[in-house]
């Protein structure tokens, strides 16, 4: 971390208008802590840092470049600089960073990229790339995806200029004392020199401590004396959350404002050939039909009639090249190109082909899982309005910054004319996204010709059928156990692959082992879903481990175990979850257990899942255990929240999701069958946390890793049927006893 | 012109007889606590009291509503003091991303009026709303508490 910081980070301080202090922790020069202190100072306010600003009303305002999507992020980063701070927690708020340069995160991003870890997803560099080729303004990220904001943000950034601000009012209290600065001691945001007995806030220091120069690499608390980390806080949004005055996108409201609704061409990669506009046109409350070149819009004066509208209209489509592509046709495609060569490596040691070719029996397996929609509480919006020369935007994005650019782009507008206003978001999991910004796109286009404010929405139709879904996916594992029952060989083929790289990896110890992956393979857009290719991989991986224990007819929780001896944090985690589980205690009647482990975005978390049949056939999930190694928590009630909802939302997918093409269209058109766990199917759920102190990993995608693979397995323990094709509700198992 | 009863407050609006509930709140008259996540009654997003009974008001038109006391999110509150059932939803750090939480909480509150001690065969049975974000654990311990204070 010390080389991110001496490479990357630039420190600064300046006074600023009001009587103030700036001080900068920048991961971009002078000109951007500039830049910051506009936006971010104002009068009779003290800005320490781009991330904090010290009134003199002794208030601590934190800056957070990242958007809240219901991870509490914007509650957990201003806990981390508050605890260097040595902030009074009741002083502290949060303001979400404006859409500009001076708040971006990519320096620090892009510093873990190179040195740390090779668990930075690739979608976190791409935006950037795309952008900076595509216009002429220097590019920076603001994304909330990966699990990054706490990692990166909060750990390199939070922290330090929490630490480095608390540094420099200890210095101006110490000349304004004519003390020694090692005898001020700091609580609750005050300073104290207890022989003394002088004292003062940092409300009333902080114009003084603005004269000092910013330090570098100021030491940062241990763990264990921590006063705010680690303890559950209240976050900051929830309260606007339960009395509807939280504003999201789709409340957007402004004088004059019309509702757009849109039907984009049912075929992915079709155009618009014609329609006619008159039946919508001679509807009450409709002022406009826009034709964009894959879409229709009606423009109206309430989002219903809008809807009621374009109903009433008939486009007439070319359907292009995928009118024909089927769900079977996808499928088979990916069989196909993991029959051929020249599949890409991603990875391998040993020797895996000479181990397989050697072997007297070799376990093999092939496992599929369908697109899934991500399918947002809040459908896909934007609200726009284009004066003049001027565009404003509203609307809930994962990188507030490319939204910006990208509506400058669109709109042919300098950036600098694009003000971009963030608001409450109804759910991301990667929807949201910089690379998937369609509804941002097409919003702007409508805008630019409407007379005045316009909100563009997607039916919750038109959004489960228009995703960048999470991709389908065919894997065939080949593995060899030995007669002691160890794993020599594992190779692992998969179509197709994205990201985060660990995705495809385990720890267990395996001499021979590959993954190759083939590409190409999904016509349909696709993209990040909550924990990403952990979707896929993680079901695949954990399952196939679970049959090599099988073949090797040892228990899954004991063949994991011996597999993992030089792993300790992944042991730890699964021992932990055997143990809260009761995994050597047999289940209730009618029930059994599954097991399955997984590392992801710097997160460990073994999960034991406990089943049955019901009588008609179907499986229910009762109780999941998970058992989670995060290096440190910062809020504990978000994270345990973050890992059951995680869980759920993997769950869901597990049991229910499927998007599935036909004549080139997506089936599914809503809730009604596109099903998801509801309170009643939802398991009971314990978390425990193993805090190694290891780097802080993330909260929000772990949860979603394990859980197929748990419960897969479960099943098999249950009824013996291996069940390799998601969702298991199309498997069939025969009627149970319905234990509940 | 239909004339509805809101939080309280007469209001008068020009709706066709086809427009739901849903959409004269959020879109004319700008009650935008009330949320929609599907249009189809298949979510709850959009759970409002009619004569303190929970509907969804994508799937009700606003003229079966005249006549009737119609209580969204923003009426909850008495004043400055919070519901109980919205208080228990702070204290139990309920919500996450928020969207469906409205909703959510007019359906909990409409079950406290039934059954004001709910076992959780009674939550199960009543809360088929969805949470994307799978906060159901939260919202059980939130209707539970509320049943308690
Ligand atoms: S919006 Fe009414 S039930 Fe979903
Ligand atoms: S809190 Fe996000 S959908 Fe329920």
């Amino acid at each position: 971390m010390g080389k991110v910081t001496r490479r990357l980070v630039i420190f600064g301080g300046a006074a600023v208008a009001g009587g103030g202090l700036l001080v900068g922790y920048a991961t971009l020069p002078w000109q951007t802590l500039d830049r910051a202190r506009q936006i971010g100072a104002r009068e009779g306010e003290t800005l320490v840092a781009t991330w904090v600003r010290i009134g003199k009303d002794n208030s601590v305002t934190v800056i957070v470049p990242h958007s809240e999507m219901g991870q509490g992020v914007h509650t957990s980063l201003p806990m981390m600089l508050a605890e260097e701070l040595d902030a009074d927690w009741s002083l502290v708020r949060m303001e979400q960073a404006p859409a500009d340069m001076a708040f971006a995160n990519q320096g620090l991003a892009r510093g873990f990229l190179d040195d740390l870890t090779g668990s930075v997803p690739r979608f976190l560099s791409g935006p950037l790339d795309f952008v900076a080729r595509k216009t002429a303004e220097a590019m920076n990220l603001q994304t909330t995806g990966g699990s990054t904001s706490v990692r990166f943000t909060g750990v390199a950034g939070m922290r330090r200029t929490g630490a480095a601000a608390r540094a420099m009012l200890v210095k101006a209290a110490a000349a304004a004392w004519g003390v020694d600065e090692a005898s001020i001691t700091t609580e609750n945001s005050r300073l104290v020199h207890a022989a003394s007995g002088k004292s003062a806030t940092y409300g009333e220091m902080a114009e003084a401590a603005a004269k000092f120069d910013v330090p570098v690499d100021v030491p940062l608390k241990p763990r264990k004396d921590y006063k705010i980390v680690g303890k559950p806080i209240r976050r900051f949004d929830i309260p606007a959350k339960v009395d509807g005055s939280a504003v999201y996108g789709l409340d957007k409201r402004l004088p004059g404002m019309r509702f757009a609704v849109i039907a984009a061409s049912p075929v992915f990669g079709g155009k618009l050939k014609s329609v006619d506009e008159k039946p919508a046109l001679a509807m009450r409350g409709v002022s406009q039909v826009v034709k964009l070149e894959d879409a229709v819009v009606v423009v109206a004066d309430n989002t219903w009639r809008a809807k009621e509208a374009l109903a009433a209209l008939s486009p007439v489509w070319d359907e292009g090249a995928n009118a024909g592509l089927t769900s079977a046709s996808i499928i088979a495609g990916m069989d196909a190109a993991l029959t051929k060569d020249g599949l890409s490596e991603e990875y391998a040691s040993g020797d895996v082909d000479a181990a397989l070719a050697g072997a007297k029996k070799v376990v093999e397996a092939r496992y599929v899982v369908p697109y899934l929609a991500h399918a947002p509480m809040e459908v896909m919006n934007t609200t726009v309005h284009l004066e003049g020369d001027r565009l404003s935007v509203w609307g809930g994005f994962q990188d507030g910054l490319t939204a910006r650019v990208l509506a400058a782009k669109t709109a042919g507008l300098p950036v600098d004319n694009v003000t971009l206003n963030h608001t409450a978001m109804g759910g991301g999991f990667g929807r949201r996204l910089p690379d998937y910004m369609d509804y941002l796109v097409r919003a702007v286009k409508v805008g630019l010709q409407v007379k005045g404010p316009v909100q563009l929405v997607y039916t919750r139709e038109e959004d489960m059928t228009h995703g960048f879904f999470r991709h389908a996916s065919v894997a065939r594992m080949r593995g060899v156990v030995d007669d002691k029952g160890r794993v020599t060989a594992f190779l692992n083929t998969v179509a197709e692959r994205h990201d985060p790289p660990e995705a495809g990896r385990f720890n267990y110890a395996i001499p021979n082992q590959a993954m190759r992956y083939a590409s190409g393979t999904n016509p349909l857009p696709w993209g990040a879903w909550r924990s990403v290719d952990h979707t896929q991989l993680g079901f695949f991986i954990e399952t196939f481990m679970d049959e090599l224990a099988h073949a090797a007819g040892q228990d899954p929780h004991a063949f994991r175990r011996a597999h993992l001896a030089s792993a300790p944090r992944h042991l730890a985690v699964l021992d932990l979850a055997a143990e809260m589980s009761g995994w050597n205690t047999p289940a209730p009647a009618g029930r059994a257990r599954g097991i399955s482990i997984r590392e992801a975005f710097g997160t460990i978390i073994a999960q034991v899942a406990e089943v049955s049949i019901g009588a008609d056939g179907l499986p229910r999930v009762h109780r999941v255990w998970s058992a989670v190694d995060p290096g440190e928590v910062i809020n504990p009630a978000t994270f345990t929240a973050q890992i059951e909802g995680g869980t759920i939302f993997g769950l869901s997918a597990a049991l229910h999701g499927a998007i599935t093409v036909d004549k080139g269209r997506v089936v599914e058109q809503n809730f009604t069958d596109y099903e998801m766990v509801r309170m009643a199917d939802a398991p009971v759920q314990v978390v425990k946390v193993i805090e190694s102190g290891a780097a802080t990993g993330g909260a929000g995608e772990p949860g979603t890793a394990p859980i197929a693979a748990a419960v897969g397995n479960a099943l098999f323990a249950l009824t013996g049927v291996r069940v390799r094709a998601l969702p298991f509700r199309l498997a069939r198992f025969g009627a149970g006893e319905g234990a509940k | 012109m239909i004339t509805l009863t809101i939080n309280g407050k007469a209001h008068s609006v020009d709706a066709e007889e086809a427009m739901p509930l849903l959409w004269v709140l959020r879109d004319i008259l700008n009650f935008t606590g009330t949320k929609y996540g599907c249009g189809v009654g298949a979510c709850g997003a959009c759970t409002v009291l009619v004569d303190g009974a929970a509907v969804r008001s994508c799937s009700y038109p606003a003229v079966l509503a005249q006549g009737k006391a119609i209580t969204t999110i923003e009426g909850l509150a008495d004043g400055g003091t919070l519901h109980k059932v919205q208080q228990a939803w702070i204290d139990a750090q309920a919500p996450q991303c928020g969207f469906c939480q409205s909703g959510q909480i007019m359906a909990a509150v409409a079950l406290l009026k039934e059954k004001p001690q709910p076992t959780d065969e009674d939550i199960d049975a009543a809360m088929t709303n969805i949470c994307r974000c799978g906060a159901y654990a939260e919202i059980r311990a939130a209707i539970h508490a509320a049943a308690k204070g």
